[in-house]
């Protein structure tokens, strides 16, 4: 496949999966405020899978339209981190798993910005300051809970140590992705962990929280291989298509 | 300085209602007016919330990223429109958490509604084209209402609500322009909404006990049957323009009066489901008690770190 | 009264250079911090701000124009006679 397809749907399935997790809150928050905080953010989650799917249709021979590639795929075909898929547990789970993730796209667009690609670079000015409140958001949250009550805290640390491991995965670069970066079409992924672990370590002291140690284990969303949870994911997410093949909504 | 008499208050409450100028927070009101906005309006807070269950229930199934994202979106609103109304209740003098708390334990009551089944995609349609329908008929009139807050939190819900039953109509043309199977499942949303969408008018005027103190403090402006009347005339047309059939037999169109004629309401099913018997009270309430006992320990987070930080910033 | 409820804040948005602030409702918020955030979520979500201004309604002081001058009662200078508003001596547990 492409490179810069293989990129892109990295990019959209990331936010897609992610919006999907977070959908399955609606009406469930921990209070009015708070869900209709988080169904903000999973609507410009699904926004940007849209913006990024639409241009990867572009480039796809088997998909022409951004439905095709949400929905049509099947689970070795996606590229998300397994980050994303990680069920939605408690409310700091939630938060610290988009603490993580806002924490590295917030970098992310404003390197790819600069894009000598033209929409890739427009994709991400458009992501980027929506990115920045979700990154306000759930480091505010994950603040509180760390600094909270005793419950809090032992929560927020649970679902920090727990979901650790899954973010090396965001780093990742392979071959198709060194190659992009010669080409000024994407920044370098890896080296972006410089600026998230500052962001990270920041907000876990003020949250006195603690980074565990171990570095986790090399996660294989970015080639297809991925969690338990993903089938039922996709089965959820597909079900209308699949079952009711060819029509129109 | 004259002291006035209750009576006194009480007359000049009326002509104030009479001459449509608003009664804000801190004007004298009946005890009684105050009582019946706090339920009133509290209840139609608590059927925004309740009625992000039903349709949150098919935002992960939606069929097509632009579905997913609209439904997010009137979800959200929803949730929006609810927090509006909370905060007009607040204006009474009752705090939110008291309302809630009378909605978990039955007290007060949502839009029965609420308590039937999304089962399929085409549900979605029914519910936007005609809950949200019969929502706006019943906001519109709202709109000039005669508590302040109330009045100017419902021009602010109107104002968003349109696209919502916009939404819900394309839906369902969608679903009728396409597939017989998508026509099959677009007359079946109709015909298990059409009534419990009747039925949110409440009962008929003759079985209502509040409406006449209700419309003399313009805290109601239309009959129960007024509206039921106009949604029916409304929606009717619109039914026959994409091709379905709505589930009246005894539906008519009566040139002398102006209007439809329609079949009978089965108030035993009204008064069941009102009564907490319907397909999905129970689940209903215990999702919303769910989601505010798993949310006690945030709340109690939130606030923990707040004193904390005051009690930093004091020393 | 129940005290472990987050504060009340009124909400004041403007939504575009040149206007004045305006009171838009409120919302539950533990902190300032907070209050903002949560009055862009639910205020602006049309894209309706650009500037927003969050009290906490008990801090409001109020004079309206009411018949309380004619009344055997104190006039009130709050903002409406919320429970939350008003604190208790200890010991009152519900009122």
């Amino acid at each position: 496949m492409e490179n810069k397809l293989k990129f892109l749907l990295r990019l959209g399935d990331d936010s897609m999966i992610l919006g999907q997790r977070l959908s399955e809150l609606c009406g469930h928050g921990p209070i009015l405020e708070e869900d209709i905080a988080m169904t903000n953010i999973a609507l410009d989650l699904i926004g940007q899978a849209t913006n990024i799917y639409t241009y990867a249709a572009t480039l796809s021979t088997d998909f022409n339209d951004a439905d095709g590639l949400a929905f049509l795929r099947f689970e070795h075909q996606y590229y998300n981190a397994v980050l994303v898929e990680q069920p939605n547990g408690n409310f700091g789970d939630t938060l610290v798993r988009q603490f993580f993730f806002d924490a590295f796209r917030v970098p992310l667009f404003q390197q790819m910005m600069q894009s000598k690609d033209e929409t890739i670079a427009a994709i991400a000015e458009k992501s980027l300051k929506e990115t920045r409140y979700h990154l306000k958001h759930s480091s505010e949250w994950v603040i509180r809970l760390g600094d909270g009550t005793e419950l809090s805290h032992e929560r927020a640390q649970l679902a920090v140590f727990d979901l650790w491991r899954y973010t090396q995965e965001l780093f990742h670069m392979d071959d198709a992705e060194r190659e992009l970066v010669d080409a000024g079409i994407i920044p370098n992924l890896a080296d972006l962990r410089g600026t998230w672990l500052q962001t990270v370590e920041s907000v876990m002291q003020t949250a006195t929280l603690q980074i565990p140690e171990n570095q986790g284990f090399f996660g294989a969303g970015r080639l297809g291989r991925h969690s338990e949870y993903m089938g039922y994911i996709l089965a959820q997410m597909q079900y209308m298509q699949r079952a009711y093949p060819g029509m129109q909504w | 300085m004259e002291t006035m008499t209750l009576e006194k208050l009480a007359e000049n409450f009326q002509a104030k209602i009479d001459a449509d100028i608003k009664i804000e927070p801190n004007d004298w009101m009946p005890d009684n007016y105050r009582k019946t906005l706090i339920r009133q309006i509290s209840q139609h807070a608590h059927s925004e919330i309740v009625g992000m269950l039903p349709e949150g229930n098919w935002i992960t199934r939606a069929p097509s990223l632009r579905r997913k994202a609209v439904l997010l979106a009137k979800v959200q609103d929803e949730a929006g429109h609810g927090l509006y109304l909370y905060s007009a209740t607040e204006t009474l003098g009752v705090s939110r958490e008291d309302t809630i708390d009378d909605l978990h334990q039955g007290k007060v009551k949502y839009s029965s509604i609420f308590n039937y089944p999304t089962l399929t995609w085409a549900d979605m349609g029914a519910v936007g084209w005609l809950v949200d329908g019969a929502a706006i008929m019943n906001q519109v009139a709202l709109c000039r209402t005669s508590y302040g807050p109330y009045a100017r939190a419902m021009v602010k819900i109107c104002k968003e609500e349109s696209f919502h039953q916009r939404q819900g109509y394309e839906i369902m043309t969608n679903l009728m322009n396409g597939t017989a199977l998508q026509k099959e499942m677009a007359q079946d949303a109709l015909n298990r909404f059409w009534w419990p969408a009747l039925m949110m008018f409440g009962p008929s005027d003759a079985e209502s006990k509040h409406t006449e103190q209700s419309m003399r403090w313009r805290v109601k402006r239309y009959t129960n049957d007024e509206l039921r009347q106009a949604f029916v005339d409304a929606t009717v047309p619109q039914a026959e323009l994409i091709g379905l059939t709505v589930p009246d037999p005894k539906l008519k169109w009566n040139e002398e009066r102006g209007h439809y004629d329609f079949g009978d309401i089965d108030w035993d099913e009204f008064w069941q489901v009102v009564g907490g018997n319907g397909p999905c009270n129970k689940e209903r309430i215990e999702a919303r008690v769910k989601a505010k006992e798993d949310g006690a320990w945030v709340r109690e987070a939130a606030t923990a770190f707040a004193e904390k930080r005051k009690m930093r910033e004091n020393q | 009264m129940k005290s472990n409820e987050w504060p009340l804040w009124e909400v004041f948005i403007r939504s575009k250079q040149g206007l004045n602030h305006k009171h838009v409702g409120s919302l539950r918020a533990p902190d300032a911090e907070m209050a903002l955030q949560n009055a862009r979520d639910v205020y602006t979500r049309r894209s309706e701000g650009i500037s927003i201004w969050v009290v906490q309604s008990a801090l409001i002081v109020a004079s309206d124009p009411t018949e309380a001058d004619a009344l055997f009662e104190p006039a009130d200078s709050k903002v409406y006679r919320h429970p939350t508003f008003y604190d208790l001596p200890d010991g009152i547990e519900h009122m």
